[in-house]
C-alpha cells in the first residue's frame, strides 16, 4: 500500500518556473488534473499555492496528442479531411471549413453559391452548439446544474440537423473541397426554421438564470482580468480577445463564404474579465442566429459542388454514360488530385478564435505539411498570467471562461 | 501585392537582405535567422503587426541545406494585413534565435517546434517538450521519422501479435 500514498510533486523540472519560496518549501506545489472534472479534458495544471492563493500556474498537456498533423501527411487531400473533425470536437463543421478552404486556396477551386450559403448556416449552427456546451459546462463548474441541462437540450436540436445533412452527429466531414458532400434533404429548412423560432426564447431563459444572478456575478465579475495588449502578445483571439476590447473577427474583417452579405454585429466588451467573456459569448449566440436566418432566407438554388472534374468526383449518373467521368472518378479515388508545390495559410473564425491551416503541397496527391493553428493553444497560454493572485476556486471560473478544448490543443 | 506590403518588403530587402515570393496573394519573405528577432520587432513596432498568428516549421529532408523552414505568420489588426516570414535552417544542429521577447505567443510555439522538429531556439526561457512525453526519443514531424502503426489482430494471429504488443508496464 505504501507506494500508492500521496507523493509530493518534484520541483526539479519546474525550478525555473516557480518562485524561490517553492524551492525552499514555503509554498506548496499542487497538481490539478489531468483527471479533474473542471479542467474540461485531460489538462494538468501544476499550481504553486500560498495558502489558497495561486502564485504560479504551469499548464501541462499533450495527453490527447494523436499526431494528427503527421497522419494527415500520409493521406491524400480528401482522405485527410476526416482527421480534421477530430481536432476540436466541439467545432467539427468549422474545422472542415478551415481545411477545405485551405485546399481550395491551394488548388484554386471555385465553390458554388448554394454551397457557400450552406457552409455559413452549418458553421453558425456549430458555433451556437459550441457556445452552448461552453455555457453549460461553465455553469456546471460554478454549480449551476440546471443551465447545463437546458443547454444540452438545445444542442441536441442542432446535432439532429447535422445528422440529417451528413449522417453523423459530431464527426460530420460534410464540407468537401469544392462544395459540400451532397445537397441538404427537404426537411432541412423546416428543422432550421423550427430552431430559429424557439431558440431566442431559450437564450432569454439562460440569461434570466445567469446574467443578473448574484452568485454568478460574485464568481465572475472582476475575476481573471486580461488587457488587450497582453492578449495580443499571447496570440489570444476570438471571444476572449473581443471581451478585452479588440474588435477583431475574421468573419467581418476578411469575409469568406459570403459573410459580407449578412448583417450582423461583433459583440465586444471592454472589461476583459470572466463576466465580459460570458456576455460576449451569449451575445454571439444571438448574432449567429441572425446570420443563420438571413442565410436561410437567401439560400440560392443550384449545384452544391464545383463541376471542376479534376478535383470533384462526378455524380453517379454521369459515370454510367461518360467514359471521361469514369476515368475521373477512378483517378480521384485511387490516386487523389495533385496540388502545386506551394504553401498557403488560410484562417477562419472558429467559436474559440482564429483557426488557421498552413497547407503545403509538393506537386503530389498528399499534403507535404499541414499545420493547425488552433485557437485553444494560444488562448490557454495566457492562463498562467491571468490566474496569478486569485484563489483556486477562481481558477475554475477563469478556466471555464477561456473555453479550451483539449483536442484542439494537443492535436 | 498590396502597396503597403510592398513598402515593408522593400525595407526588409534593404535592411536584412530578404527575398520574397508571392502565391495566391500571400507574401512570403525569406530572411536570415540572425535577423529574425529584429525583423519581427520592426514589423510589430513600426507597422502594427501585433499578432503572431501562427508559427510552425517544415522539414525538407533529405535536402540538407537548408533542411527546415521556420515560419512566422503575422497579422496587423489595424491595417488588416498579413505577412509571412520564413527562416531557412540547416540540417546539422538546427538553431534559431528565440523571439519570445518580441511575442510571448512564441514561447509555446517554439517549444512545439523543438518537440516536433528538434530545432533549438537559442535563449528560450523554458526549453522543454510540450506535447510528447519528456523522455520521448526523436522528433515526430521530421520527415525521416517513420509514421508508426498498430498491427491489426485477427483470430488466427491474435496471440502472436499480442506477445510483441507494447502494453503499459506495471
Amino acid at each position: 500500500m505504501s507506494e500508492y500514498q500521496l507523493q509530493e510533486v518534484p520541483v526539479g523540472p519546474y525550478k525555473h518556473l516557480v518562485s524561490e519560496r517553492a524551492i525552499s518549501g514555503e509554498t506548496m506545489l499542487l497538481n490539478m488534473g489531468p483527471q479533474h472534472p473542471s479542467t474540461h479534458g485531460v489538462l494538468r495544471l501544476l499550481l504553486e499555492l500560498d495558502g489558497e492563493v495561486i502564485i504560479n500556474c504551469i499548464p501541462d498537456f499533450g495527453f490527447l496528442h494523436t499526431g494528427i498533423e503527421k497522419n494527415m501527411e500520409a493521406k491524400t487531400y480528401q482522405k485527410a479531411e476526416v482527421m480534421s473533425d477530430r481536432l476540436d470536437y466541439m467545432n467539427n463543421m468549422g474545422n472542415n471549413l478551415a481545411y477545405v478552404m485551405a485546399i481550395e486556396k491551394l488548388v484554386d477551386l471555385d465553390v458554388p453559391p448554394r454551397a457557400q450559403a450552406l457552409r455559413v448556416i452549418l458553421t453558425e449552427l456549430q458555433r451556437i452548439a459550441s457556445h452552448l456546451v461552453w455555457l453549460g459546462t461553465a455553469g456546471l463548474d460554478l454549480a449551476a446544474m440546471s443551465v447545463f441541462l437546458y443547454c444540452f437540450r438545445e444542442r441536441e436540436l442542432i446535432l439532429d440537423i447535422f445528422e440529417m445533412v451528413s449522417g453523423q452527429r459530431m464527426m460530420v466531414t460534410y464540407f468537401r473541397p469544392g462544395g459540400v458532400w451532397r445537397d441538404v434533404p427537404v426537411e432541412f429548412e423546416s428543422a432550421v426554421r423550427n430552431f430559429i423560432k424557439i431558440f431566442p426564447k431559450r437564450i432569454d431563459e439562460y440569461e434570466a438564470l445567469l446574467t443578473k444572478n448574484p452568485l454568478w456575478l460574485d464568481r465572475m465579475v472582476g475575476i481573471g482580468k486580461l488587457d488587450a495588449a497582453t492578449a495580443l502578445q499571447h496570440g489570444v483571439t476570438g471571444p476572449m480577445l473581443r471581451a478585452s476590447g479588440v474588435n477583431w473577427d475574421l468573419r467581418k474583417v476578411r469575409p469568406y463564404c459570403g459573410y459580407e452579405q449578412y448583417d450582423f454585429n461583433i459583440p465586444t466588451e471592454t472589461k476583459g474579465d470572466t463576466y465580459a467573456r460570458y456576455i460576449v459569448r451569449v451575445q454571439e449566440l444571438r448574432e449567429s442566429l441572425k446570420i443563420v436566418e438571413q442565410a436561410l432566407n437567401k439560400l440560392p438554388m443550384g449545384p452544391v459542388r464545383s463541376d471542376n472534374r479534376k478535383f470533384v468526383p462526378p455524380p453517379r449518373s454521369e459515370i454510367g454514360t461518360s467514359m471521361e467521368s469514369l476515368i475521373h472518378h477512378f483517378k480521384l479515388w485511387t490516386e487523389g488530385f495533385p496540388a502545386p508545390k506551394a504553401s498557403v495559410y488560410s484562417a477562419v473564425e472558429s467559436p474559440r478564435g482564429e483557426l488557421g491551416v498552413y497547407l503545403e503541397g509538393d506537386g503530389g496527391p498528399k499534403p507535404y505539411r499541414v499545420h493547425w493553428r488552433t485557437p485553444s493553444f494560444d488562448n490557454l497560454s495566457v492562463l498562467s498570467k491571468i490566474v496569478k493572485g486569485h484563489l483556486v476556486a477562481d481558477l475554475i471560473a477563469i478556466l471555464a471562461s477561456v473555453d479550451i478544448v483539449l483536442g484542439d490543443i494537443d492535436r | 501585392m498590396d502597396t503597403r506590403l510592398e513598402k515593408i518588403v522593400k525595407v526588409l530587402q534593404e535592411k536584412a537582405g530578404a527575398t520574397y515570393e508571392e502565391f495566391r496573394g500571400e507574401v512570403h519573405v525569406f530572411i536570415n535567422a540572425r535577423q529574425i528577432a529584429d525583423a519581427l520587432t520592426f514589423l510589430r513596432d513600426e507597422h502594427q503587426f501585433s499578432l503572431l498568428s501562427a508559427m510552425t516549421a517544415v522539414d525538407y529532408w533529405p535536402q540538407e541545406n537548408p533542411r527546415f523552414h521556420v515560419i512566422y505568420q503575422l497579422t496587423s489588426l489595424t491595417q488588416n494585413l498579413s505577412i509571412q516570414l520564413r527562416v531557412p535552417v540547416n540540417g546539422s544542429q538546427p538553431k534559431v534565435p528565440t523571439v519570445t521577447r518580441v511575442f510571448e505567443a512564441a514561447n509555446w510555439r517554439e517549444r512545439e517546434i523543438l518537440d516536433m522538429f528538434g530545432i533549438e531556439f537559442e535563449g528560450h526561457p523554458d526549453p522543454r517538450r510540450i506535447l510528447m512525453p519528456e523522455d520521448w526519443d526523436g522528433h515526430p514531424l521530421r520527415k525521416d521519422y517513420p509514421l508508426g502503426y498498430e498491427e491489426p489482430q485477427f483470430t488466427f494471429n491474435f496471440e502472436e501479435i499480442d506477445v510483441r504488443k507494447p502494453y503499459a508496464k506495471e
